[in-house]
């Protein structure tokens, strides 16, 4: 039975980590704003980068 | 690679919006707005052009029609000081409020300024209150620029006077996230903890071992949530208490203490397993009231004052070079320059020959007022036309405009509120549980002594008044979402009542309940043939004045004639002229002064309404009558509160030009009252507050600011949400007033819902004192009734008032 005591141990830890992360979340902002991000996720990160140098090449 | 988005010419080619009423075109695309275009064009020319195509169109320049004198002023390092959030080193970081953000595009461009000025280091769009949050490098680009660049993309920031006063440090609500997050983890975790409990799966006594264990662990999962989570009741309840007063918050003190100190015991001396499932959840379901509460509108302003309206910057004159400088700067006697549509900031003298000053946002004058040389110019006039150049006579918080401020209205800061209904039960609440836990306590003592604390205990838990707390919250916190799907936005949950006891009603005319898109425009004289249209629809096109722009709307002609001649003079009339065809517009004095020979006695002068006048080639051709359009659906509207018995009251800064249509529109009036300052309003709706009366002012203009805070309930009518308007209660978007009798029944609908569920919550109460009082409350019974008590009350509230709301007639989705 001694088991369930380290069983119920690790699942609080589990149970932590995921409050700890419910706190990063709400300390880094991602609660203040609601409907940006929702928008922001259908930019490309890098818009052009590759295809620039293909460009400049070109008008070279 | 040719671009291969097919979009229809209807819509902008780049956020799809319809086209339809405005079109820029560029390059045979058409775009919705400005903001589109130019996009458009800096994506060509920094190649960021994902959306479209990767041609690149080399040497298209971007729109660079700013002024450069414009920004001067925040070259000042004590406006930069001000306006800038924080500094570190060279980097600084600044937040702008941009009314034209509206679309994707918007968000996704203002991210990526970094591409194009390199001195920015980051963009951070809130997209629901329209700011952009910009860290940029000082030794790279300044203030300035940044503020530059977003004006020549077609953002620019939105930057008013009260930017100048000290930041507050940004009171994010995060601590209530958290609160509930730890109350909500405990919960969950003390209920699998007490699992072995409920199941009574203990009883073997095989393992004394894991009732202490859980114990324990229950203990410590408990602990934050009373310290964290829920002290804010406790605080409450104790200032309440040490004030002789008692709240809400009383009662759930008690409770709370009561399950704590009562499980703590029985844990620590073995005789039970405590009821501390109950306890969390508790906290848990009172906090996700408070989150419903907090509800607030974060695109709305509800407490600005003239410093929101008033510009921050102005061009002055020294040495007849133009210079910017920040408003709060100008000293007596300084020469200012104020273009067409740009507002006063200081009591000014006139130095130009003749100007027009439109004032209705300050006086409710409707018509501009024309003003020669020397005479006084009030602060926040909007120049119309001509550029005006003036002598500061006032500083700017010593202005006409700022005296209203002045008033003690505005002194208190504390809100006069009405307290609410569930404070005002609290006590008979908290006396009777107390005496029924009292009464219980006598009665085991005589019966059982040893189970009469835990009697005592039990009452005390059980009583606490959970459901009751929540009903408050989640009705009005669904009453608020309502109503602002409907375009009425309220500051908070604690107003409806306030809205709910309004028994009069005082109106504002101009803007309020006019609607300037909406005159009736006639023409009344000799019959005009089409190419006289043309003519005239050209004239008042080029107009400044209201009267012609609203002229040129009702003629509804589209083509254009060119010009050869065309001379306004302010306050009197335009002279214009198509190849040999002359044409005068004005005032009938204009017309006139023009042709001598007219007999003007034939002309009527007994007409209602505003008059402009005509004449074609020195030949007088009769005249158009401008009736101010009044707001649709106003009429229904003024009859319903009629019927109600509300006393409907109209206060107007214009002339009684309108008396008469005033009447005709609504014929029970029971008081009118014109050229009314914004001191005369205020002193009005307070003598409202004296006989005991609950007044609503309905207002839109900065004249009406007195008024709306001096009222019970203030509400500001809006065109257009972003735009400014004064301190209120609520904000009302400008088509949903002619809902506003519904919207007061629905709010009183909505107390009469929260009384309901008080009912049903009352009765979870007395079921639980029946286990209570017999001495059969098991933590078993306490972790069932609890939360279906919490749960049935949120769906109740949240149902009903939806329910109400089909039936009264209003939007329950967006």
């Amino acid at each position: 039975m001694g088991v369930i005591l380290l069983l119920i141990a690790f699942s609080l830890l589990v149970a932590l980590t995921f409050l700890g992360a419910f706190f990063w979340a709400v300390k880094s902002g991602q609660f203040d704003d609601p409907q940006t991000p929702a928008i922001r996720m259908l930019f490309e990160d890098k818009p052009v980068s590759t295809k620039n140098k293909t460009l400049t090449k070109k008008m070279d | 690679m040719q671009p291969e988005v097919l979009i229809e010419s209807e819509s902008c080619f780049h956020c799809g919006e319809s086209t339809k009423d405005v079109r820029f075109t560029f390059e045979d695309k058409t775009f919705c707005c400005e903001g589109c275009q130019t996009v458009y064009q800096i994506l060509h020319q920094n190649d960021l052009c994902t959306y479209y195509s990767l041609d690149r169109q080399p040497g298209k320049t971007i729109h660079t029609g700013i002024e450069r004198k414009r920004f001067e002023y925040l070259k000042d390092l004590d406006v930069q000081h001000k306006l800038i959030d924080f500094k570190k080193e060279t980097t600084a970081s600044v937040s702008f409020f941009i009314p034209s953000i509206h679309c994707t595009s918007c968000v996704w461009l203002l991210e990526n300024l970094h591409n194009i000025d390199e001195g920015i280091l980051k963009g951070t769009v809130n997209f629901l209150k329209r700011t952009v949050t910009l860290v940029f490098d000082q030794s790279k680009t300044d203030l300035r620029s940044v503020v530059e660049l977003l004006t020549t993309i077609g953002y620019e920031p939105d930057l008013k006077l009260d930017h100048l006063k000290e930041k507050k440090s940004g009171a994010v609500d995060r601590r209530l996230w958290l609160k509930l997050g730890v109350a909500g983890f405990c919960f969950g975790n003390i209920m699998l903890f007490s699992f072995p409990e409920y199941l009574k799966m203990d009883q073997s006594g095989s393992s004394e071992m894991f009732r202490y264990f859980f114990g324990g662990l229950n203990i410590a999962l408990a602990l934050p949530v009373l310290f964290f989570s829920g002290i804010d009741y406790l605080k409450s309840g104790w200032a309440a208490v040490s004030q002789k007063g008692i709240n809400l918050d009383v009662p759930i003190s008690i409770g709370m203490l009561a399950l704590f100190g009562r499980s703590l015991f029985e844990i620590l001396s073995g005789t039970g397993a405590g009821y501390f499932d109950s306890f969390t959840g508790f906290i848990f379901f009172l906090l996700i009231g408070k989150v419903v509460q907090k509800k607030t509108f974060a695109q709305l302003s509800f407490d600005r004052d003239y410093k929101s309206y008033l510009p921050i910057s102005v061009i002055r004159l020294k040495n007849k070079d133009e210079e910017s400088i920040p408003v709060n700067k100008l000293e007596i006697g300084d020469h200012v320059l104020i273009r067409n549509q740009e507002l006063v900031p200081a009591d000014a003298v006139n130095m130009t020959e003749s100007i027009q000053i439109d004032y209705s946002f300050i006086t409710g004058e409707s018509e501009p007022v024309t003003l020669s040389w020397g005479e006084q110019v009030f602060a926040g006039g909007k120049i119309i036309g001509q550029t005006a150049e003036l002598i500061i006579s006032k500083k700017v918080e010593h202005s006409y405009l700022t005296q209203l401020w002045e008033n003690e209205s505005f002194a208190s800061k504390e809100e006069k509120s009405i307290s609410s209904f569930a404070d005002r039960i609290s006590p008979f609440f908290t006396y009777t549980v107390i005496g029924i836990a009292l009464l219980s306590l006598l009665i085991w003592l005589e019966l059982s002594p040893s189970r009469a604390f835990n009697i005592f205990t039990a009452v005390l838990i059980v009583a606490c008044p959970c459901a009751l707390a929540l009903s408050t919250p989640f009705t009005l916190g669904s009453t608020i979402n309502i109503l602002a799907v409907n375009g009425f936005y309220l500051k908070n949950t604690s107003v409806i009542e306030k809205l709910s006891a309004i028994d009069t009603l005082v109106f504002d005319k101009t803007g309020t309940i006019t609607d300037s898109n909406n005159a009736e425009v006639e023409f009344i004289g000799e019959s005009l043939n089409r190419k006289e249209l043309e003519m005239l629809s050209s004239t008042f096109r080029n107009s400044f004045h209201p009267l012609s722009q609203a002229i040129h709307k009702s003629l509804h002609v589209n083509h254009e004639l060119k010009r050869s001649y065309f001379h306004e003079i302010p306050g009197k009339g335009v002279i214009a002229s198509f190849e040999d065809d002359w044409l005068y517009v004005g005032s009938l004095e204009f017309i006139k002064e023009k042709i001598p020979t007219l007999e003007a006695d034939s002309i009527s002068k007994n007409t209602i309404g505003s008059t402009v006048h005509i004449a074609f080639n020195d030949e007088y051709r009769g005249y158009f009558r401008v009736l101010q359009g009044y707001r649709n659906g106003l009429k229904k509207l003024l009859n319903n509160f009629d019927q109600t018995g509300k006393n409907v009251h109209l206060l107007s800064g214009d002339n009684e030009k309108e008396k008469t249509t005033l009447y005709q529109l609504f014929p029970n009036w029971d008081e009118m009252r014109f050229n009314q300052s914004p001191i005369d309003k205020l002193t009005f709706v307070q003598s409202f507050e004296k006989s005991g009366a609950k007044p609503a002012m309905i207002g839109d203009g900065l004249n009406d600011a007195g008024a709306l805070k001096a009222s019970t309930f203030g509400i500001a009518v809006s065109d257009n949400k972003s735009s400014f308007s004064p301190a209120c209660d609520a904000i009302i978007d400008s088509e949903a007033l002619r809902y506003l009798d519904t919207f007061f029944n629905f709010s009183s609908s909505s107390l009469k819902i929260i009384k309901a569920s008080f009912v049903l919550s009352l009765m979870y109460n007395v079921i639980g004192l029946g286990f209570a009082i017999t001495g059969h409350l098991s933590p078993l019974v306490a972790a069932i009734l609890m939360p279906l008590s919490s749960v049935s009350i949120m769906v109740f509230t949240t149902l009903s008032t939806r329910i109400v709301a089909n039936k009264i007639g209003l939007k329950i989705w967006a």
